[in-house]
């Protein structure tokens, strides 16, 4: 069984397609029998690599002027559906944009969105999204009731990328209708913060920080460590509720989702929160104090020991390596 | 000025419960808190109408049951009064009813602003903010990490995947922000007994015109049909630190091709 058409927000950084956007890609062509991507900008910047991952079409917005993305392209999808030209469904990433948008439509529709899915099946005419709960131990199961358009926010990293060799996708204009004081907000100015090595969720070695390092400070280990392993540093919630690092490094449900190779956790009890957004990793190293901490229940390698003596000489083994 | 916070009242994540087999609802019977993530929407709140020279914060919640003691918390920290709706027929509502709902005894409200946090740390949809602004008619900046009103603007930095975005946003609007970037006040004594004669009013679904078959599971769009164990990932080895353990992760990384 399979939908007729299925739409997929994509998103892009320099013309360069996100791979949350190849992954829902790659899904949508197992849900539909025509996939289609909808775009924030010029679609003849991405129309080629959206074709080669499925897409027949690209429906561009054009540019936004700076506008905040929600408002906007969920008012020109919501026209496009009143119009008789929607799709049965729409796939968007859990990101900022993603939610954005799937929170502006299921208002305009009338609509319900079935969010932080990790899989999702077709079921007669309607869709059904598995999410998890309490730290990804439990799997619930939710379908869409009645008629209408069935809105679906996908985590990240939940499908393979893998391309089908399709051609360039057409490119169709997406026109963005009047919206008034709803649409107010405007992006005057882009910080880009620099940070070194890989990023967070696309590093093959991921080395997480959290309340056991005892102070700010001590996050220096993590850094260093990341470094050393040449891959990118991570944080629990606590440590960034606390302010040690910036929101932008959390590991778990608020926050990214991070599949590597090899997940060292320092310091990291392993509450719920942070357990979904990486025990999908391969290989797990758990370092803690505490011999009970829930983080060693899923641990390949659990170290009972303290961050700051284990730490600092893993790096003096590792110089000159 | 004034500044409505959204504030969810959650079982503790440190024992976060279990789902009703037969409702298929979180279990509700602990005793509930306030969101943690609220508590910095609450503090950001106190220091715009600090900086504004004057105003109230007011709370605005959802609950089945009448529950009230995160509510106290945030009262507590200074918020003036709350607005609770409470009912019943509000079990399993969806983001986009628990949406209307807040709307509704916002626009009563009438605030200058309305703070949430991005999302909540039990259900995380994480839509709800933006649902409430799409409800009522209001521009909207999610993920806010700095606000500065003037006038009848504000503006924004609002988290990017790539750093931040200077946002310039009309009011009345909606703002979400995330944890870590206020510091929450710890409610003083003065504070914890001012809350116990703070106005809160309770309302029902009914009160706000809402009828109890479009609410709960009756008036959400979808429908839970399975609960299942997800796999189970299985421990490895585990041991105590002798002064050596480091060179066991050498070994582990070795024998992964980490190094």
């Amino acid at each position: 069984m399979t939908l007729d058409t299925i739409w997929v927000y994509a998103e892009a950084n320099d013309g360069a397609v996100a791979s949350t956007t190849q992954e829902l890609l790659t899904k949508a062509r197992d849900l539909a029998d025509t996939v289609a991507a909808v775009y924030a900008g010029d679609g003849d910047d991405v129309a080629e690599e959206l074709g080669s991952f499925g897409a027949e079409t690209v429906y561009a917005t054009g540019d936004l002027e700076g506008a905040l993305v929600g408002v906007p392209v969920a008012s020109a999808i919501a026209a496009a559906i009143e119009a008789g030209d929607g799709p049965d469904a729409i796939l968007l990433g859990t990101t900022y944009d993603g939610r954005d948008i799937a929170a502006r439509l299921s208002v305009l529709l009338d609509a319900t969105v079935i969010t932080n899915v990790v899989d999702v099946e077709v079921d007669g005419d309607t869709l059904v999204g598995t999410e998890p709960i309490f730290g990804g131990a439990t799997e619930i199961k939710t379908k869409f009731a009645g008629d209408g358009t069935r809105i679906v926010l996908v985590r990240p990293k939940s499908f393979p990328a893998e391309s089908n060799g399709g051609g360039e996708a057409d490119v169709e204009d997406l026109d963005v209708p009047d919206l008034g004081t709803a649409g107010g907000a405007t992006v005057t100015n882009r910080h880009v913060e620099e940070s070194q090595g890989p990023k967070l969720d696309e590093a093959d070695l991921v080395v997480a920080g959290g309340r056991g390092l005892g102070a700010a400070e001590s996050y220096d280990l993590v850094d260093q460590l990341a470094s050393r392993l040449k891959g990118a540093a991570g944080a629990s919630r606590a440590i960034v509720d606390a302010g040690w690092v910036p929101y932008s490094s959390q590991v778990g449900q608020t926050g990214k989702v991070v599949k590597p190779a090899v997940y060292i956790a320092a310091g990291i009890s392993g509450a719920t929160q942070h357990l979904v957004g990486m025990k999908g990793s391969k290989n797990i190293i758990a370092i803690n104090k505490d011999p009970e901490a829930p983080i060693f229940g899923i641990a390949d390698l659990g170290i009972v020991g303290d961050v700051h003596k284990v730490i600092p000489k893993l790096l003096e083994a590792l110089e000159g390596r | 000025m004034k500044v409505a916070v959204c504030v969810k009242q959650i079982p503790d994540p440190a024992d976060p419960g279990a789902l009703d087999p037969e409702t298929r609802t979180l279990k509700r019977d602990v005793k509930l808190i306030l969101d943690e993530s609220d508590s910095y929407g609450v503090e950001m709140a106190l220091q715009l109408v600090d900086t504004a020279g004057g105003g109230d914060v007011v709370l605005v919640s959802m609950a089945p049951n009448g529950e009230r003691s995160g509510l106290s918390t945030a009262l507590a920290m200074g918020a003036a009064s709350a607005t609770l709706v409470s009912d019943e027929s509000l079990v399993g509502s969806d983001a986009l009813t628990t949406a209307k709902i807040l709307a509704k005894v916002i626009a009563e409200q009438a605030p200058d602003l309305v703070i949430a946090g991005s999302e909540s740390s039990d259900g995380y949809t994480g839509t709800v903010p933006e649902q409430i602004a799409g409800v009522l008619g209001w521009p909207s900046v999610t993920a806010a990490k700095s606000v500065e009103v003037s006038g009848s603007a504000m503006s924004v930095q609002r988290q990017t995947d790539a750093g931040y975005d200077d946002v310039d946003c009309p009011l009345p609007a909606v703002i979400s922000v995330t944890a870590g970037v206020v510091e929450p006040r710890y409610p003083s004594f003065k504070g914890i007994m001012a809350a116990k004669s703070k106005p809160v009013e309770e309302k029902s679904v009914a009160d706000l015109g809402f009828s109890a078959d479009q609410v709960g599971w009756a008036g959400s769009g979808q429908e839970v049909v399975d609960v299942v164990d997800a796999p189970v990932r299985e421990a490895g080895e585990k041991i105590e630190d002798d002064g050596e353990a480091h060179l066991k992760i050498i070994d582990f990384l070795e024998s992964v091709k980490a190094i």
